[in-house]
């Protein structure tokens, strides 16, 4: 066995080079591919449509930011982002605000039926949007909350909500109980401790959650799409606008999916380090 | 950590029990209510019984659909599983590009899905998009809103660009969490770069690809938008996958009994399978604590 061992350890030696080198390979090819599809519509958003349908370049030849002021000065463009952000911020509300004490209650205590009732909060999770999106459209029209912003906020928290108890469930598992404990013989009440103690402790974890719920509720369209017509309609569905009698307007179309992108580009950098824990439910 | 049996914590847990009761129970009620009714207009409802399953079952529309979502769920997991893991390995362990790695590979999960299929559905047009452009220019006949098997790649990896960095995260997080002393070990044992992968790297990844593969399943098995954006469900129906054959249905047709004996047997099915991936998915996680 010795004999083998010191021509083996030079072979991986003068092979650990290249394999560094084969791995920032692979990984420039899949960065590649992943940004080469949203350079593309930058690269559509920055020019006219006679240049885009004209034309084939790489790049924009006389860049232009016309596209882009098509949108800013137009309300009905420009709405429909305020829009969703109004109803996103509100469902973000909700779903966190609620979320907090059952996460807590699951963090903490068993009670009767807690598992099964963790399931089914998951099983919401797994419920097909197209599912819901009728007997919502009707629940809320009987209420008289269609078209308002609070009946997207509502439906959205139907994934949203359990996501939120998930994830901090996750992180509140993280804190010792003891503090807890101590908490109360220091004879603070459950509120005070909940506010002035625990909840600076998982902070990051409410972040983390905020930015998750922020993010399902920015990208869903099918229930956002049919709860609304005029008042609250979101961006994702002003985007169909630009499909006229004279064909697709594709300069503003690429300039309006850019911008729906920044919001999300924004934030990700605060949260790097904690989007695989989110997007696995606070299970990592 | 032990917790304590505490019967009080159903209080805690009361406001989001009648949030969701409201936004679910409620309309799922709704469509367990149409499912067993017909209605000739005007909201007279007759009881119907078990006539719209019946219908179902024996509805080659319903039995189509239900083949090419298997279908698609099956051949997206088959590829952004393997190629997941593969790019978590080739990541960089910490340090600057680490972080620069993350944060793109972030990008595409952070883009409204209807934007997604617009970014695709630009790319790979034969005039304007670059993808569409260049396979043209090489040859191959490319044209997605004729050609079934052109209307299939593109979904399909449309789906792998919007998801693979998904099962990579959750992989690269596991990855993470392998303490050095295990790869020493490694070294001093002579292992091989496979036996590494086989007998370090993969049991501690499971536990996350398995909420991996939980997440890509359900969200694919329930996808929509992005692909009514690129292809509307055509070249004929090559495309309709359950959710868009649904809303179609539902919303289009307002077929009320169908589409909700529909909406129980698509959720049935989800609800199915998770319960399976979630059994082992709990079952590791003890086993990890114990």
């Amino acid at each position: 066995m010795a004999d083998m061992t010191a021509p083996r350890t030079a072979a991986a030696r003068s092979l650990s080079l290249p394999r560094v080198n084969g791995s920032a390979i692979v990984m420039v090819v899949y960065l590649l591919f992943l940004l080469l599809p949203i350079y593309w519509l930058l690269n559509m958003s920055l020019k006219t449509n006679t240049e885009i349908l004209g034309t084939f370049s790489l790049w924009p030849r006389d860049l232009t930011l016309a596209n882009y002021a098509t949108i800013l000065s137009d309300p009905s463009w420009y709405m429909g982002y305020v829009n969703s952000l109004i109803y996103v911020v509100i469902n973000t509300t909700i779903s966190i605000t609620v979320a907090l004490p059952a996460a807590y209650a699951f963090s903490r205590y068993t009670f009767l039926g807690d598992k099964h009732l963790f399931f089914w909060l998951l099983t919401n999770r797994m419920a097909p949007p197209a599912v819901f999106a009728l007997p919502f459209f009707q629940l809320y029209s009987s209420v008289g909350l269609f078209d308002t912003h609070i009946a997207v906020a509502l439906a959205h928290c139907l994934f949203n909500v359990p996501l939120a108890v998930w994830i901090l469930e996750g992180f509140m598992r993280g804190v010792p109980k003891e503090i807890d404990e101590t908490a109360y013989i220091d004879g603070y009440s459950f509120p005070r401790f909940f506010v002035k103690i625990f909840m600076p402790l998982i902070a990051s974890g409410i972040g983390v959650a905020a930015f998750f719920c922020f993010m399902f509720s920015w990208v869903e369209l099918l229930l956002s799409r049919t709860l609304t017509s005029v008042d609250a309609k979101p961006i994702a569905a002003t985007m169909t606008r630009t499909v006229g009698a004279s064909g697709v307007d594709w300069g503003v179309l690429a300039a309006a999916g850019v911008l729906t992108i920044i919001p999300g580009a924004l934030v990700i950098y605060f949260v790097r380090n904690y989007i695989a824990k989110g997007f696995a439910l606070g299970r990592v | 950590m032990e917790k304590t049996v505490n019967q009080k914590a159903w209080f805690l847990v009361l406001p989001v029990l009648v949030l969701v009761a409201f936004s679910a129970v409620i309309p799922l009620m709704t469509v367990v209510n149409y499912s067993v009714q017909d209605s000739f207009g005007q909201n007279n409802f007759f009881w119907a019984g078990l006539i719209w399953f019946e219908e179902l079952l024996n509805s080659e529309r319903m039995w189509d659909a239900l083949g090419r979502q298997l279908a698609f769920s099956a051949i997206i997991l088959a590829i952004e599983v393997p190629l997941g893991i593969f790019v978590a390995l080739n990541m960089p362990k910490k340090g600057f590009w680490a972080s620069v790695c993350l944060v793109l590979m972030s990008l595409p999960l952070l883009i409204p899905w209807n934007v997604v299929g617009t970014i695709w559905q630009v790319f790979a047009r034969v005039d304007i998009g670059l993808l569409g452009y260049t396979l043209d220019k090489i040859g191959v006949d490319y044209n997605y809103t004729q050609d079934f098997f052109a209307a299939w790649a593109t979904i399909i990896v449309m789906d792998v660009w919007h998801w693979t960095s998904l099962v990579a995260l959750l992989a690269y997080a596991g990855l993470q969490s392998i303490p050095n002393a295990y790869y020493q070990a490694a070294k001093i044992d002579q292992a091989s770069r496979w036996a590494v992968f086989r007998y370090i790297e993969f049991p501690k990844m499971l536990g996350v690809l398995m909420i991996a593969i939980l997440l890509r399943f359900m969200d694919s098995f329930m996808i929509y938008t992005e692909p009514f954006v690129v292809t509307g469900g055509g070249p004929g129906n090559a495309t309709t996958l359950l959710s868009i054959d649904l809303v179609k249905m539902a919303l289009g047709q307002f077929d009320l009994g169908n589409a909700a004996a529909f909406s129980i047997m698509y959720f049935l099915v989800i609800l199915a399978i998770s319960w399976v991936f979630y059994t082992v998915m709990t079952n590791l996680d003890k086993r990890d604590a114990g």
